[in-house]
């Protein structure tokens, strides 16, 4: 469920970016001051474990369809959620670069739900309240089964409202939803029985790794944790309401219904909002220039000055598209030429 | 001078889960000796190999090296003078590139970073391996990451080097080189192997380890001419001491 | 995994792009980035001229360009595959072509597998001329918090040999299979939990190794380059460019001179 740079707007990509900044920079501080130096080494290690493990496909019973291992869930209940948290990164910033899985702009988002989500809130308020002080058989694993699917229910719930408030695809929110959670459902079943084999295996052979753990044993500082808490809400929700006044559709649910319904009528926008809506954008966007169309406000105008808002797709523009990629393509083998022969 | 002699004293030690690894070890090796720790696997070598830069701590006994005992707190100075080479040249070099390994120990023993590209040349050229300083480790062959991992320890410059299977997995040539390489040092030299004939070529010391215990303690000639006690302990004598396996002749002792 | 490797091994070269600081580099890709998915939902032809950044790199580094192609056409069914349902849902027409009509859902598909290409060409090029662990070190000169860059490093290291591990777990695996599609739930927990033992125990044997040699909590990693004239002259010129390339269509205005000029103008209604 990584999401992919394609469906996130700036706006959102950048809230969701820095939310998970800020997570890491926190886990980076708490680490930091944790003793233990064993961490180091066996935090890149174990994210080259995950790497390592998420290329072995799996056959799911009953489906015939394959799987992989998650991991960010496993990662946390080894190493503690900070360790985990920069160990989830460090494996999606590789998958982001080299193997173009999600994107750039996507990364916050995918950190935050394959990294934050798992190990910031179904790990401590879950799984740890699950699991009990010291997990074993099938306490444990009933503890991990459920912390899973949980995770792969917020995560994938996480997505579809990440790519509704970027209002970059025109999938609707109820179909989008539909779509995602029952898979996911499934998945996080699949994803919780082979964690929790995996877990139950680890402590049959090394108990210690399970209890001793690397949980940085340091008193929380109350004060600062809740502030940084607070003022993550406070981006997300100000991020997504902004977002989602400035997207295509303000009311995002209801048009989907409307469509889907298939009713011939469109609410035409009074055009004082529209204008209203124009002066927003140019205040919050994120590049004063950020073109967004309303389909039922272009119907409203001019066929020519219509004609003229599309800039960029009609008939000149793909002329001039085919111009431009000529002249690069030979500027580029020309140059090749050039400098191979100098 | 009982500076960089290595000392065990009733040396025993017992892992977490009950297995005693060393039973009531004791020797002394003094300067500028080539010691071979040998018997078969599960003897105990590389538990003891362990305890002299104390990465294991005795469970009774004692470890000493030079003038101070082996304790948490002399930890510093110990790692100072007793460089050790792991068996597996992975897990000791981890750092981006070959000049950044080898860069590592001098670092953070206080160097000058100006000083320190003057040290790591020096290492790297010891060991033949100079050209490799910009390549990433995992790009080196096995007989070149073997030899990078010595340069790491040279770099420290320390007075004992502690080496465990250094002749493992090297194809002929590589193995040669780094024999020539053993031969060459003047340090104090500890050296586990299943490679005979290198122990017969490097060491003039052998120690035979079976069941945690040090069984015998003699020349490499001694040791190697008593089959029964080899053979009690799981060994063989070298190749090269063996009889011909055309003619049966016994030829090279 | 043979392409990162490879990838890595290009980044080793020493043309003038590959010798500038890292940090330009990385600045100058993450405008790219930034700037390119800036583009409004129904952008196409705006967005072309931004390939030029590409290629222009491309033919300075002296990057094969068969390769680097290559690994981007693995995305584009990606993108492709999420992009399909807007034309489903999206079916509000934008523009005629001739008498053809194209729905703004089509429109959006075609951006944004636009948008995916390009931002992953950028991605992949920056690590063909910087590297991987330059790029960690850039990033971190840059303001990555010190734990996350050594985090990145040792998994870079470690990769490869676990990576290697797995692979080998698995080909014994299949070896004794016998045709059976596939390795059940129960056998990959398994495996995966061998290998994680495995791997724990080498970041232990790790550990011990760097403790061997002095190892007391900070790394010192030593680069000198420096952030100087080149690199400057290298960020400020393509950000311009990518500025003047955000506010202007150069394609349109290209097509608009040319229909014009063959008088077919009157294909637009």
């Amino acid at each position: 469920m990584h999401m992919a740079d394609a469906l996130v707007s700036p706006a959102v990509g950048g809230v969701m970016w820095a939310v998970s900044a800020g997570a890491v920079a926190y886990s980076s501080a708490r680490l930091r001051k944790d003793t233990d130096e064993r961490r180091v080494p066996l935090m890149g290690v174990m994210g080259a474990f995950l790497f390592a493990a998420q290329m072995i496909n799996f056959s799911i019973p009953g489906t015939g369809s394959s799987g992989h291992l998650g991991g960010g869930l496993l990662l946390a209940i080894l190493l503690g959620p900070h360790a985990a948290l920069l160990a989830i990164t460090g494996v999606l910033i590789v998958q982001a670069l080299f193997f173009a899985d999600g994107g750039l702009l996507a990364l916050g988002c995918n950190i935050f739900n394959m990294g934050v989500i798992p190990a910031f809130l179904v790990y401590p308020l879950v799984y740890k309240k699950l699991a009990g002080q010291r997990p074993a058989g099938t306490r444990l694993s009933f503890a991990v089964i459920v912390s899973a699917v949980l995770t792969l229910q917020l995560g994938p719930f996480a997505v579809v409202l990440e790519t509704l408030f970027s209002g970059l695809s025109a999938l609707p929110f109820t179909t989008f939803l539909l779509l995602m959670q029952p898979v996911h459902l499934a998945i996080g079943l699949v994803e919780g029985v082979v964690t929790a084999a995996i877990v139950s295996f680890v402590y049959l052979a090394r108990p210690e790794l399970m209890h001793a753990g690397l949980q940085p044993a340091l008193p929380v500082a109350y004060p600062l944790r809740n502030l940084v808490v607070g003022f993550l809400c406070a981006a997300i929700l100000t991020g997504g309401v902004v977002s989602l006044v400035a997207s295509k559709d303000p009311d995002g649910l209801e048009w989907a219904i409307t469509r889907v319904a298939g009713t011939a009528e469109l609410k035409a926008p009074d055009n004082r909002l529209h204008a209203w809506l124009a002066g927003l954008q140019e205040t919050v966007s994120f590049l004063p220039d950020y073109a967004f169309k309303h389909p039922a406000v272009v119907e409203q105008q001019a066929p020519a000055s219509r004609a003229a808002e599309t800039a960029g797709t009609s008939l000149a523009g793909i002329v001039g598209v085919m111009i431009t990629l000529l002249l690069l393509m030979l500027g580029g083998a020309l140059l090749k030429r050039v400098r191979a022969t100098a | 001078m009982s500076h960089h002699i290595v000392a065990a004293d009733r040396l025993s030690f017992s892992y977490p889960d009950g297995t005693v690894a060393l039973r009531s070890v004791s020797f002394c090796i003094h300067h500028g000796e080539s010691v071979a720790l040998i018997g078969a696997n599960g003897a105990g070598k590389s538990t003891l190999l362990q305890q002299l830069n104390g990465c294991l701590t005795p469970s009774s006994g004692e470890v000493r090296i030079g003038d101070f005992p082996v304790t948490p707190k002399t930890l510093h100075e110990v790692r100072r003078t007793v460089g050790m080479v792991f068996q597996d040249p992975d897990d000791q070099l981890f750092m981006p590139t070959v000049f950044d390994d080898v860069a590592f120990g001098p670092l953070n023993r206080g160097v000058a970073p100006k000083d320190v590209a003057a040290q790591v040349t020096a290492a790297l050229q010891a060991v033949g391996a100079g050209h490799l300083a910009g390549k990433p480790p995992y790009r080196l062959s096995c007989g070149e990451k073997k030899r990078v991992a010595i340069a790491t320890v040279l770099a420290m410059d320390p007075a004992i080097l502690v080496m465990d299977e250094p002749t493992a997995g090297l194809d002929p040539c590589s193995r040669r080189e780094v024999i020539k390489l053993l031969k060459n040092f003047s340090h104090t030299r500890i050296i586990t192997s299943h490679d005979l004939d290198m122990v017969a070529e490097v060491c003039d010391r052998v120690i035979v380890m079976h069941g945690g215990e040090i069984r015998a303690d003699g020349t490499a000639e001694e040791i190697f001419a008593d089959t029964e006690l080899l053979a009690g302990c799981r060994l063989e004598p070298p190749f090269s001491m063996q009889a011909c396996v055309v003619c049966g002749r016994r030829t090279a002792s | 995994m043979l392409g990162f490797r490879q990838l890595d091994q290009l980044a080793a070269r020493g043309t003038r792009i590959h010798r500038l600081d890292a940090r330009a580099k990385v600045l100058v890709v993450l405008v790219f980035i930034v700037t390119v998915v800036s583009f409004g939902r129904y952008e196409l032809s705006a967005m072309v001229p931004f390939f030029l950044f590409p290629v222009a790199v491309v033919v300075l580094a002296d990057l094969p360009a068969g390769f680097i192609a290559r690994k981007v056409a693995l995305v584009i069914p990606f993108a492709a595959a999420i992009g399909i349902f807007n034309p489903l849902f999206d079916r509000e027409i934008q523009l005629y072509l001739g008498s053809f009509a194209v729905s703004g859902g089509w429109l959006s598909c075609a951006s944004i597998v636009l948008r995916a290409t390009l931002t992953v060409t950028a991605a992949v090029i920056l690590v063909a001329v910087t590297g991987f662990t330059a790029v960690c070190e850039a990033l971190e000169r840059l303001g990555m918090p010190h734990p996350l860059a050594v985090q990145l490093l040792f998994m870079h290291r470690y990769l490869f040999v676990l990576a290697d591990a797995a692979a080998r777990a698995s080909r014994a695996r299949e070896l004794r299979a016998f045709g059976t599609r596939g390795m059940g739930m129960g056998p990959f927990a398994s495996m995966a939990g061998h290998l994680l033992l495995k791997s724990w125990e080498r970041a232990e044997r790790i550990h011990m190794a760097m403790l061997a040699r002095g190892f007391q909590g900070t790394f010192h990693l030593q680069r000198g380059s420096g952030f100087g004239l080149p690199e400057l002259s290298f960020l400020v010129s393509w950000t311009a460019l990518f500025m003047i390339l955000r506010f202007t269509n150069i394609p349109l205005s290209i097509g608009h001179a040319v229909t014009v000029f063959f008088n077919a103008g009157r294909l637009v209604p």
